[in-house]
């Protein structure tokens, strides 16, 4: 807005006018909005758990079958999320760089695993990669690799469920980027992987991170779509949110909490690191 | 004031609206929480009810469904579902209603003829065309060569009952040698290729994934499959010995109090032990007690020795405690 459009009316109104109304509402709105749908199911979460003492604590925790469901829950997860770095940034990449008759379908339907049902894409899926499927009679046929209810089915529902949080986290960073860094990079001589790990990458990291991370931590609490296809075997294809669930059956409702909480712990921690982490990696970065 | 009047109206309008969502065209609503495959049972047995309930009293109701694994819709009430009845598949996931939320009555169990259980059934096989396998008992399940569907224990009322009708079989066949039932129940447990949560998703499973050479699950649903296939792919098979499943039904007194319908309720449930209900039931495929109709459908149920869980561990409490609870025997025996 140019100055000579505002008249001496507003001229005697503070300074700082803001868009939304005063600091103390907005923020009073935020703080009451967090707490009612975040932190008082959480301070159930931390209650329920509290019922039970240190000890049986630990002891719920780390039970060995529940053991083994972290190590399948997190190892899959990072493959998940590993996979979703790569082909989410190629998403990205294509959708932002190149024009093609059907793109703006193609960016409608990233979003689709957030649209549909989990356990809907479970199921299908599970459909799509048993031995009867269209994928998985080939997979099995062919290479002799069974995907649905084994550990590799799982890693596959999880880089379903989770890829829209890499697309969209590096979606418009590389919309911002300017073409011509990389076009300067190449008139100095600069091969293409160069051009797309001196210039491309470092301002592309920040966000890949946040979305590979997402995209972990959604995977280390899906239920809906894994259990599908996951087959469910103790100690070979038991997710952790599984083992909540069995809890709840049990209407033990503090052991699941307390394996809820366990989950939970994980997950706020990777986000906070990788908080600070971009921090740190911006003022270093940027000068920031 | 007008400034009020501007405040309040759309405030009326909004309550306006929801009520009128609540009410409905009939002079009642019943809310009725079951079991995850009874959907097409109570979608036949309603409209009959209702018509039922018209001609006893003049009044129309209209009967809601809501269907689940049955720990998870007691799981539910408890917090806050105001279900009028329920019809389950679990002793136990009636008795935590009592337990946990006193939301039924301490008798629930001698309100209605039968131990409140107004139809049973039991735990068979269904196999593949021609059973391949030849799988007619439960010692055929503990082969190598036996790959078996049934849905989890700890997650499905319905895995329960098949987990205690293989150890009802094992007590029968080795006595008091616990060793040898072990053994038995270990390799029973290490021939499943799919641990699916609910009874629905081991059909699935087993019939449009084609994983397994046998599902297990109740006798109502291994015929109701079996009807729904009609080219012969699979066959029936009722094991000698099996397991009393009881499909346990009580009134949510608490809720129904609340909702003004404990009287429908009562009848809602009375009504499964008419004879035409008792029909319909067996049409189902479950077993009745309806004399009557017994005799006419006898053919259909071949004779089996059918033990309860007070045989098999003593009792549900017993049972889930020793045997399904977190580190019990169930735990025990998947140990690697």
């Amino acid at each position: 807005m140019s100055s000579s459009v505002v008249n001496s009316n507003d001229m005697r109104r503070p300074r700082h006018k803001r868009v939304l109304p005063g600091l103390g509402l907005t923020l009073g709105t935020s703080v009451l909005f967090i707490s009612l749908i975040l932190l008082l199911p959480l301070s159930g979460l931390v209650m329920q758990t509290a019922e039970m003492g240190w000890e049986r604590y630990w002891f719920v925790i780390t039970d060995p079958q529940v053991v083994a469901s972290y190590r399948l829950t997190l190892v899959s997860a990072l493959w998940a999320s590993l996979f979703n770095g790569v082909f989410g940034l190629l998403l990205a990449w294509v959708l932002v760089r190149y024009e093609f008759p059907g793109r703006r379908l193609l960016d409608a339907l990233v979003d689709l695993p957030f649209a549909l049902p989990t356990a809907v894409a479970g199921i299908t899926l599970a459909t799509l990669y048993s031995d009867e499927g269209w994928y998985g009679g080939w997979l099995s046929g062919e290479l002799g690799i069974q995907v649905a209810y084994t550990p590799l089915g799982v890693v596959i529902a999880m880089a379903f469920t989770s890829i829209p949080f890499v697309v969209r986290t590096v979606q418009p960073v590389l919309e911002e980027m300017a073409v011509e860094e990389e076009e300067a990079g190449m008139t100095l001589g600069a091969s293409d992987w160069t051009v797309f790990r001196r210039i491309l990458l470092p301002s592309l990291w920040p966000a890949l991170v946040t979305g590979a991370a997402l995209s972990f931590t959604r995977s280390l609490g899906e239920f809906g779509a894994v259990i599908f296809i996951a087959g469910n075997m103790p100690y070979v294809s038991e997710v952790t949110s599984l083992m909540i669930f069995m809890r709840l059956q049990e209407f033990d409702f503090a052991a699941a909490s307390a394996i809820a909480s366990v989950v939970l712990g994980v997950s706020l921690l990777l986000l906070l690191l990788i908080n600070i982490w971009q921090a740190r990696f911006l003022r270093r970065f940027q000068g920031r | 004031m007008l400034n009020k009047s501007r405040f309040f109206r759309p405030l009326f309008g909004a309550l306006l609206v929801s009520a009128s969502l609540q009410a409905s065209a009939a002079d009642q609503s019943l809310l009725n929480t079951s079991y995850d495959i009874a959907r097409e049972l109570f979608a036949s047995y309603n409209p009959m009810f209702a018509e039922h309930w018209k001609e006893e009293t003049g009044h129309t109701v209209e009967i809601r469904q809501s269907h689940a694994g049955s720990s998870k819709q007691a799981l539910a009430i408890l917090q806050g579902l105001p279900a009028d009845v329920v019809t389950f598949n679990q002793v136990t996931d009636v008795q935590v209603l009592h337990d946990r939320g006193n939301l039924v009555s301490a008798d629930w169990k001698s309100q209605f003829p039968n131990g409140s259980s107004p139809y049973y059934s039991t735990t068979a096989f269904l196999v593949r065309q021609g059973n391949p396998k030849g799988i007619d008992s439960w010692a055929d399940l503990v082969r190598d060569d036996v790959r078996i569907v049934f849905p989890n224990p700890k997650t499905s009322g319905n895995g329960r009952y098949t987990y205690l009708a293989a150890l009802g079989y094992a007590q029968k066949t080795f006595g008091d040698d616990q060793a040898k039932i072990d053994e038995f129940m270990k390799t029973f447990l290490s021939h499943v290729a799919v641990f699916d949560t609910g009874g629905r998703g081991a059909t699935t499973t087993f019939v449009e994934r084609k994983i397994g050479d046998v599902l297990i699950t109740f006798e109502s649903e291994v015929n109701n499959i079996r009807d729904q296939y009609s080219d012969d792919q699979y066959e029936v098979v009722v094991p000698k010995t099996s397991i009393l499943a009881e499909f346990p039904v009580a009134v949510v007194e608490r809720n129904a109090e609340r909702n003004g319908t404990t009287e429908v309720a009562h009848e809602y449930l009375n009504y499964l032990y008419s004879e035409p209900a008792q029909r319909l039931l067996a049409g189902f495929n479950y077993r009745v007690h309806n004399e009557t109709v017994k005799a006419e459908v006898a053919d259909r149920f071949p004779e089996v020795d059918l033990l309860t869980v007070e045989d098999i561990a003593g009792g549900w409490p017993e049972a889930m405690k020793n045997i399904f609870s977190s580190g019990a025997k169930l735990d025990q025996l998947q140990r690697r």
